[in-house]
């Protein structure tokens, strides 16, 4: 065994440690702490990626005792890339919304906001790399205090408000996560995913204990649709991102949702098995509230006159597309949906801080009506928010178009008759909603300027958030360019989960 | 460019709900902080009223018929768990098997649940008092008060003038001390462990709290070493794992055995891992305490 399979676990534990040790220090050396952990997990990651690549998954003991009895991580690459993709993100996040952290929290409790976003970076590696339910359940436990945590902490009335509401949507959702862990263990007497695997099958076959075995899948997928954001649960979803802190926005709509959504892809192909889940009817399910949720998300988003908002009910459109895909088949649909987590997991933080830099030139203002013209004060944000625009529409050369485009070949391809006209058909008719609320946009950002006072920003005087943008617009040209491998490695990795 | 940020950021958005940039504003900070409150609180108020007149009467009635909906299948599903102790449950297999018959030997805790959430399953229980540690940085986050505020509700004015509290806490406070260390250092050996002990230890200090003031406390324990000392507890308890974990992943002899069970001495890791949780767990349940009540530790 090669050193490389270890790196998980030092991750995790590093991330644990400067959580723990961000706690003493300040807020500056806290944020260096938190740029240099989310560098390391990124390269250690890719390494283990790579090593994966090769030599296929490896069932790592935590502890002295073996798989039913100890906890254990399973390392496949699919996860280690996830892993790697999640902590750039990260990294990009905090860096390009570093200002608005430094003015919308209190100095003395920055190093509180570093402290939960390295705890958030040790649940979504515990996400990517578990193999045992009841350790996902303990991380998602961390990733919901934390993110609170992370939202609440600029403490003005709206975001404590969101905060209290995305609290209670998220504890519910902890909650029947947890209740589906209690029955399945009543059932199955396993907490560790392949043992879990094999009972499960053998009871779906005998018809044993039918009643408590599908209402813990219910419970257990309904738990993380709620964490996520699924259709008819989005309602937390303007508020607690459209007034947080730009990087808490990102970090939130783009990371911690799509954790979740990780991990419960993890659990439909790890735990009950695709025949079990895609018999069961708890695909169709998902599928139909994917696919109210991507129309319902655009009207909302149409009908938002405040940038952020609109950008938030965009996200309850895109969580929608990915349990879209992962109703529609085990194989090309769930590659699509992971295609698609990582399309929305680099444009949508893109768009908040670009959102955020355009609202800075216009004097702080949210209201489409005040950025009219405002792309000229501030062109880097300008460009950088269409290409997120664009990518969010699904125009050629932007990841969001292959994403489309997987989703339709999945629809067309593996969807019965009914759901894959469905499909076609959301695709369009989203398709043009975007159009109409991003392009609305665009156009509005670029148009002639009111004539009130705006603050000149160029390049010069936002250096991080351009880094940061430029890091996010080349990952999202570069991976539409290189789709085909991209597609060729999720789907490998999903075959073999 | 600095004075030009105090520039837009003073104007507030119209809707006046999102206050944000007012944080940048430092010139005259605290009147704005009054006014922030102010705006909020009204504006919080407004909100609610908003929604509530606007959801009507239908929401409590769907929400009463979903609960029942839930309840039915969730009793429905309870029905059909296997029936609780019995010998042919799906529970009752080699997993419990082991950590019954082998725990002892294996782990060398008397105490089975100790062997089994800090050594069978010790990922789990690290993450567990990282929970813990998340929930005080929240609670932190959200109540931790400036230094000068709150200095007047200080000293339990009304706890003070209270004689059989104080008479009664002088005699129960180091005894219940005493007894939340021995059910910690107990805890592989018979019934207790750090999570147990540590809220003994907790209430113990709550209890001196409420009798003679903060002040005692404040002696020993400021907001300082508190950290401190859960800093070097939690990197204790994530170092120590992390060399247990990784010497049983590449199947390498650890240094902690686990020596003879019974003895104060034994079970390897499994004694200074329920003296880190418990100092956490200590702290955590004082640390609420002190802040929900003044703001501050």
């Amino acid at each position: 065994m090669s050193f490389t399979v270890n790196f998980p676990l030092f991750m995790i534990v590093l991330s644990l440690m400067s959580a723990a040790v961000s706690s003493v220090l300040p807020g500056k050396v806290a944020r260096v702490i938190t740029l240099c952990l989310n560098a390391v997990v990124c390269t250690a990651s890719s390494i283990l990626t790579v090593y994966l690549y090769a030599e296929g998954p490896v069932f790592y003991k935590m502890g002295h005792f073996p798989s039913p009895w100890g906890n254990e991580l399973k390392l496949t690459y699919l996860g280690s890339l996830f892993a790697a993709i999640f902590a750039t993100v990260m990294f990009l996040c905090v860096l390009g919304g570093k200002k608005h952290i430094n003015l919308d929290i209190e100095a003395k409790k920055q190093n509180f906001y570093y402290i939960m976003i390295d705890l958030i970076q040790a649940a979504l590696l515990v996400f990517c790399f578990t193999n045992d339910i009841f350790t996902g359940y303990v991380f998602i436990e961390i990733c919901t205090i934390a993110s609170c945590g992370i939202l609440m902490i600029s403490q003005i009335g709206r975001t404590t408000l969101a905060a209290v509401r995305y609290m209670i949507f998220s504890l519910v959702g902890s909650g029947l996560f947890l209740l589906g862990v209690v029955v399945l263990y009543n059932i199955t007497g396993h907490l560790l995913m392949p043992q879990l695997r094999e009972t499960v099958e053998a009871l779906w076959q005998s018809g044993e204990y039918r009643m408590p075995l599908i209402s813990s899948l219910c419970l257990i997928v309904s738990g993380l649709a709620i964490k996520s954001g699924l259709f008819p649960f989005q309602f937390w979803m303007p508020d607690t991102y459209g007034y947080a802190t730009p990087a808490s926005s990102g970090i939130l709509s783009g990371l911690v949702s799509k954790g979740y959504i990780f991990f419960l892809i993890k659990i439909i192909l790890d735990v009950y098995g695709s025949d079990m889940f895609y018999s069961s009817g708890m695909n169709n399910v998902l599928f139909a509230l994917g696919v109210i949720g991507i129309v319902t998300g655009s009207g909302f988003a149409i009908a938002e006159n405040n940038i952020f908002r609109m950008i938030a009910q965009s996200s309850a459109a895109q969580i929608g597309y990915i349990y879209m895909g992962i109703g529609i088949s085990p194989t090309l649909g769930i590659v699509a949906a992971l295609f698609h987590i990582i399309t929305h997991a680099i444009t949508k933080p893109s768009l908040f801080l670009s959102a955020s830099a355009l609202s800075d030139s216009a004097n702080g203002y949210k209201k489409f009506r005040n950025l009219q013209g405002v792309a000229k004060d501030n062109k880097p944000a300008g460009i950088f928010f269409t290409i997120g625009a664009f990518s969010m529409i699904g125009i050629p050369f932007t990841m969001g178009f292959v994403s489309k485009y997987l989703f339709a070949t999945a629809g067309l391809g593996e969807g019965s008759g009914f759901k894959a006209y469905t499909t076609i058909i959301v695709l369009a008719v989203s398709t043009i909603l975007n159009t109409l609320y991003f392009a609305r946009t665009v156009i509005r950002i670029y148009s002639k300027p009111t004539g009130e006072n705006r603050i000149k920003l160029t390049v010069r005087n936002q250096k991080p958030y351009v880094t940061a943008s430029v890091m996010f617009a080349i990952i999202n040209i570069g991976t539409s360019l290189a789709a085909s491998p991209i597609f060729y490695l999720i789907e490998r990795g999903v075959s073999r989960l | 460019m600095k004075k030009s940020i105090k520039d837009w950021f003073s104007e507030w958005d119209e809707d006046k709900i999102n206050l944000t940039e007012l944080t940048a504003n430092q010139g005259n900070e605290n009147l704005i902080k009054e006014e922030k409150k102010e705006h909020n609180i009204s504006e919080l108020v407004e909100l609610k009223q908003k929604e509530l007149s606007r959801a009507g009467k239908i929401y409590p009635v769907l929400a009463a018929l979903l609960c029942v909906v839930i309840i039915y299948f969730m009793l429905m599903t309870v029905s059909g768990l296997p029936k609780f102790g019995q010998a042919d449950n799906p529970t009752n297999n080699e997993v419990v098997e082991r950590y019954v018959e082998k725990g002892m030997e294996e782990t060398g805790a008397v105490n089975v649940v100790a062997g089994v959430i800090l050594d069978y399953r010790a990922f789990d229980t690290l993450g567990e008092s990282h929970v813990l540690f998340t929930a005080v940085i929240a609670v932190f986050t959200l109540l931790l008060a400036d230094k000068e505020e709150k200095e007047t509700i200080e000293e339990g004015q009304i706890m003070k003038q209270d004689n059989i509290l104080r008479n009664t806490a002088i005699f129960i406070v180091p005894l219940t001390v005493l007894f939340g260390i021995y059910v910690i250092l107990n805890g592989h050996l018979g019934p207790g462990g750090g999570f147990s002990g540590g809220a003994i230890i907790g209430a113990a200090f709550i209890i001196y709290a409420m009798a003679f003031g903060f002040s005692g406390i404040e002696k020993f324990l400021t907001l300082k070493t508190f950290r401190i000392i859960v800093l070097c507890a939690l990197l204790f308890y994530s170092g120590a794992k992390c060399y247990s974990f990784f010497c049983g992943a590449n199947e390498l002899h650890s240094i902690f055995g686990p020596g003879t069970p019974g003895m104060i001495l034994s079970s390897g890791l499994i004694l200074p891992l329920n003296i880190a949780v418990g100092i956490v767990v200590a702290c955590t349940m004082y640390g609420f305490y002190s802040i929900f009540k003044r703001g501050r530790i």
